[in-house]
This record gives structure tokens, C-alpha cells and sequence, in this order.
């Protein structure tokens, strides 16, 4: 088999287009920062962006100019208040938005997966979200006639998930939260893994039950260490709050904003070069002390 | 007389809610310290379940974000949100929802949107997240959030996460719901629901009286028959929540 490894320049250029919808997924834990900023970078224009939690990494694509609409469930920076690029942007008459809940939208990806015209959720009943969204409906059940809320499928054009570590062959394992990820890429017609590490194919088929993807779903890897900063990779790296909090008052001030995306993404070429600015003192800061699992013994048949 | 501060009643009181409990939903804040809060005190086999998919966190530190490294290690599962959505929060296994909110009214609906229209809003708030299905899911409703006029108000902008009736008194929740919000938590005191859905005054905290009640309130508070003056929280306690919001 060949090697699905590519550098993440590649990878954008080959899979991302304008007007994609485009999913990095996540849920506050491997966020796909380091390929958000290379899609800035290459100039990406009127992305459809889903995310449950538009979280800072749409509020720089916002802010960079990348997207025309938004598809989410929470609209904020979390622990901390607002995306004030996005707010801008929605005030300004420039980003359209499509709202849901977490589980509408864990739903439309659940349905998009499965290649089903919709998902049915106990949701949305005396909730003013179906009035804001006309694409929340009610269908009757055809077996007691029970009304009950349905979304539509979401199918992004490319999904792109972070992940501690894959092999050559695009086979990708995750733990801690995993959030909606494996929906999200399944739903998607095609799929970018980014990781922290490259692994030999027998580090993930000794553990295939870690597996979040297998390879014959993925289209490309690329290896990025701390490309998920600074939301935090589970055993790798500690969600850095300190850049959380700070982005309150960068994305308040358009002219501040413009500067950090500068200074951040546009004049460096990649995330190495990204680490390098954070500095080794502050990438020390955020490495967890060990804590390993045990090990589990699948056996070896005869 | 205590030093506590407004928070630290509210924390120490939501945390009360949660005596016996053993599955609680919790978001970030407040009802984040209250749930820790409750598992080292009145609620010792409390198992803290996060929106991330987190079931039975530890964490050895109050995490910023409800999705933190530190609520993964130590914890008994971690879940993806379909099987915590669904087979979890739908399937009726989450006792009690923690929710906050910027505007309630009398009947419990929460709006964590909007202040002013959906399309002009003057304040866009962050939205559902959970919330709509956990007001709906979990078998009752706790929300701790601030007091004023300017929270609890006649009309909801925007019903984010349904209460017992919807803004204008009619209807009444679905069949397959839970409970709904069964008790209020503000700087002030502890409201309670009665059958037919209305919030009612249940308790009131050290120093507060009824008029700063109603001076809260933008429509006419019901009273409970009895309404209790709440302890407040003890000296060992405030130095739990203090070891835990630091």
C-alpha cells in the first residue's frame, strides 16, 4: 500500500476548495489549529464551517477572511465569553449562521454517516431553536404516531481531526475525549488526519480497539507535533488557557487580530516554525508528567 | 457572620441540590465547583458527567474548559457524544442537569441566546450546546445563575432550554421529559416549582430579606408556604470551595 503521508501544505491544497463545507472537529480536545492556519495561509474563501464549538480556531478563519457561513451548537470562547470576530463578522451581515444543539449537531453528522435522510432526537420541544432554524422539523413516527424532532444530514466536503498518533497507511488512534470525530470523518467525503506522531503499522495493530479510523477512510496524513495547540492533545500536551484568555482582548480589536494572524500563521510557514515562536520553555510547560494505562492482552491464536 | 462571598453561597447551596445524587450533567462555572463541591461532601458517590463525553471525572484541579485533560484521566469512561447524547442523556440515565442561564422565567424556561431578536440580537450569547436536550433528558433540572430584574424577567428573549410551560403560560412538557427545573439557585435564595409550573420563593440566604427578592424579580414572586432562611455554607466548606476555585 502507498503511503497516504503528505506534508499538511499538500494536503490543503489538494482537498480543501473554496466554497468546501469543511469540518474541524474536536471537541475542545484536538483541535486542528495547525491546519486551520494553513488554510489561512492558502487563502481559502467562502468555506462553509461546521463545528460544534466554533472555539478560537473558526474566530481566526472568520477573522482571516476564509468563510461565508457558520453550522454550530456554542457559540463562544469556553470558561472565558465571546468570539468577537465571529460576532463582528455576524453584525457586519458577512457570516451566515445555521444553529443547532450539541446533539442536533452530533445528530447530522450521526446522519450523514449513515447515509440516512435525517436523525431523530428528543430535543427542541418549547425551545425557540426550530423557529430560528427551519431546518429542524418534526416527523410523525409511522409505528404510534408520536411527533418527534428531526435534523438533516450534514456531509462536509473534507473533515479534518487531529489525533495523538497514526501509521503510513492512514490508520489513526485517539484517546481521551473523542468527541464527535469518528462521525464527522465518516460522514465526510474526504478526510484529513493530522497527528503528533507517525507510528509503524504494528504499534496500531497491537491496539486495534484504540483505533478511531481505519485507513481506508482517510486521505491523507500529515504529521504536525503541537498542531492542536492551544486547545491540548490527551498525554501529549496541557490545553494552554493562558492563549484563551489572552484572545478576548486580540479579538476584540480588529487591528490587534489582524496583527496576531500575521505574526501567528501568515508569516510563518508551518507549525514548526509555530512551536518555535511558542519557545521550548512554554512547549515544557504544557507536557503532562506520565501517567500510562496498563496494557491489555489480546492473545496471540494459533 | 460569614465572609462568604455571592458565589460561594450560590456554590455551596447548588451544591446541596445534589445531596444523594448519583449522576449529575455539569457545565462550566458555577455548577462545574458546585457538582465538585458535592461529591466531597453530600454527595460522596456523585458521578460528575461532562458534555465532552466524560463520565466520572476526578480531576485534581477546577478545569477552565469542560474539556480538559485533567477530567480524562482518573475518570471511569470516556464516551463518544452520540453514545452520551443518546444512549446516555436521551436514555434517561442522567439524574440531574446543571444549567446556567442570562434570562429565566416564571415558568423555568432558560435563554442562554439572545438578548434582544434572534436576527438584530443587542447581546449574542453562546447558544444551546446541550442545554435545550439536557432541560429536556435529564430525569430534573438544577440552574444556578445570578439574580436582577434583568435575569429574571417576564419574557424570556428567547427560549433557549424549555421550563415547565412555555413563555406565555400555555402548554406543558412533552410525555417522554423529565421533571424539568426543580430548583433555582441565585445569589439571593432557592426557588422551588409548584405543580402547575410556577417558580416559587423556598429559601433565602443569610442577610437577605424579601423585598431584595422582589426588587430581583420583574414579575411577582410566589412564596412557598414555608420558606426556610438557608444556613449558609460552613466554615470547612468555604474552604473546599476555596481549595477548588482557588
Amino acid at each position: 500500500m502507498s503511503s497516504k503521508v503528505v506534508s499538511l501544505r499538500e494536503a490543503i491544497a489538494a482537498h480543501v476548495h473554496d466554497g468546501d463545507t469543511v469540518a474541524i472537529e474536536g471537541f475542545t480536545h484536538l483541535i486542528g489549529f495547525a491546519a486551520a492556519h494553513e488554510v489561512i495561509r492558502q487563502g481559502r474563501r467562502d468555506l462553509i464551517l461546521a463545528r460544534l464549538t466554533p472555539d478560537l480556531v473558526y474566530d481566526q478563519m472568520v477573522a482571516a477572511g476564509c468563510a461565508s457561513k457558520l453550522v454550530f451548537s456554542w457559540l463562544g470562547n469556553p470558561g472565558v465569553g465571546s468570539l468577537h470576530a465571529i460576532r463582528r463578522a455576524i453584525e457586519a451581515g458577512e457570516l451566515e449562521i445555521e444553529e443547532y444543539s450539541h446533539h442536533g449537531m452530533v445528530a447530522r453528522y450521526a446522519a450523514g454517516a449513515s447515509h440516512l435522510p435525517f436523525f431523530p432526537l428528543r430535543s427542541y420541544d418549547g425551545s425557540d431553536l426550530a423557529a430560528a432554524n427551519p431546518l429542524i422539523r418534526r416527523v410523525s413516527s409511522p409505528y404510534d404516531g408520536e411527533e418527534i424532532a428531526v435534523v438533516p444530514p450534514l456531509n462536509p466536503d473534507v473533515t479534518i481531526i487531529h489525533a495523538q498518533r497514526a501509521d503510513a497507511d492512514g490508520n489513526v488512534q485517539a484517546w481521551g475525549i473523542v468527541g464527535v470525530q469518528r462521525d464527522a470523518a465518516l460522514a465526510a467525503r474526504r478526510v484529513i488526519a493530522v497527528v503528533e506522531e507517525l507510528v509503524d503499522s504494528s504499534v496500531i495493530r497491537d491496539d486495534p480497539d484504540r483505533t478511531l479510523l481505519p485507513g481506508t477512510v482517510v486521505d491523507a496524513v500529515c504529521v504536525e507535533p503541537f498542531g492542536a495547540h492551544p486547545s491540548f492533545a490527551q498525554g501529549h500536551y496541557d490545553r494552554d488557557n493562558g492563549v484563551y484568555r489572552d484572545w478576548d482582548a486580540i479579538s476584540r480589536d480588529p487591528s490587534r487580530l489582524a496583527a496576531w494572524l500575521d505574526e501567528w500563521v501568515r508569516s510563518l510557514d508551518g507549525r514548526a516554525a509555530y512551536v518555535d515562536r511558542l519557545g521550548p520553555a512554554k512547549v515544557d510547560a504544557l507536557r503532562p508528567d506520565p501517567r500510562p494505562s496498563g496494557s491489555v492482552d489480546y492473545g496471540s491464536y494459533r | 457572620m460569614s465572609d462568604a462571598t455571592p458565589d460561594e453561597v450560590m456554590i455551596a447551596a447548588a451544591a446541596g441540590e445534589l445531596a444523594g445524587v448519583r449522576t449529575v450533567f455539569v457545565g462550566i462555572g458555577l455548577p462545574n465547583a458546585a457538582a465538585n463541591l458535592a461529591r466531597q461532601s453530600v454527595a460522596p458517590d456523585l458521578e460528575l458527567i461532562y458534555e465532552s463525553g466524560v463520565v466520572g471525572a476526578r480531576p485534581t484541579r477546577l478545569p477552565d474548559s469542560i474539556g480538559d485533560p485533567a477530567l480524562v484521566s482518573g475518570a471511569a469512561a470516556t464516551m463518544s457524544m452520540r453514545d452520551l447524547f443518546g444512549g446516555f442523556l436521551q436514555g434517561g440515565r442522567i439524574e440531574v442537569g446543571m444549567l446556567g442561564a442570562a434570562q429565566i422565567d416564571r415558568w423555568g424556561n432558560l435563554n442562554t441566546t439572545v438578548i434582544g431578536p434572534y436576527d438584530q440580537p443587542s447581546v449574542r450569547l453562546p447558544g444551546s450546546g446541550g442545554a435545550c436536550e439536557i432541560a429536556l433528558n435529564a430525569q430534573r433540572v438544577v440552574v444556578v445563575m445570578n439574580q436582577s430584574r434583568h435575569t429574571f424577567v417576564e419574557r424570556v428573549d428567547f427560549v433557549t432550554s424549555p421550563g415547565h410551560r412555555r413563555p406565555d403560560g400555555s402548554g406543558e412538557r412533552p410525555s417522554w421529559a423529565g421533571a424539568g427545573p426543580t430548583a433555582v439557585v441565585t445569589q439571593l435564595g432557592v426557588y422551588h416549582f409548584r405543580e402547575d409550573g410556577e417558580m416559587e420563593l423556598a429559601g433565602l440566604h443569610a442577610e437577605v430579606d424579601d423585598e431584595t427578592v422582589d426588587a430581583g424579580t420583574a414579575w411577582a414572586m410566589l412564596r412557598a408556604a414555608t420558606i426556610t432562611r438557608l444556613p449558609g455554607p460552613l466554615a470547612q466548606t468555604l474552604e473546599a470551595i476555596r481549595r477548588l476555585v482557588g
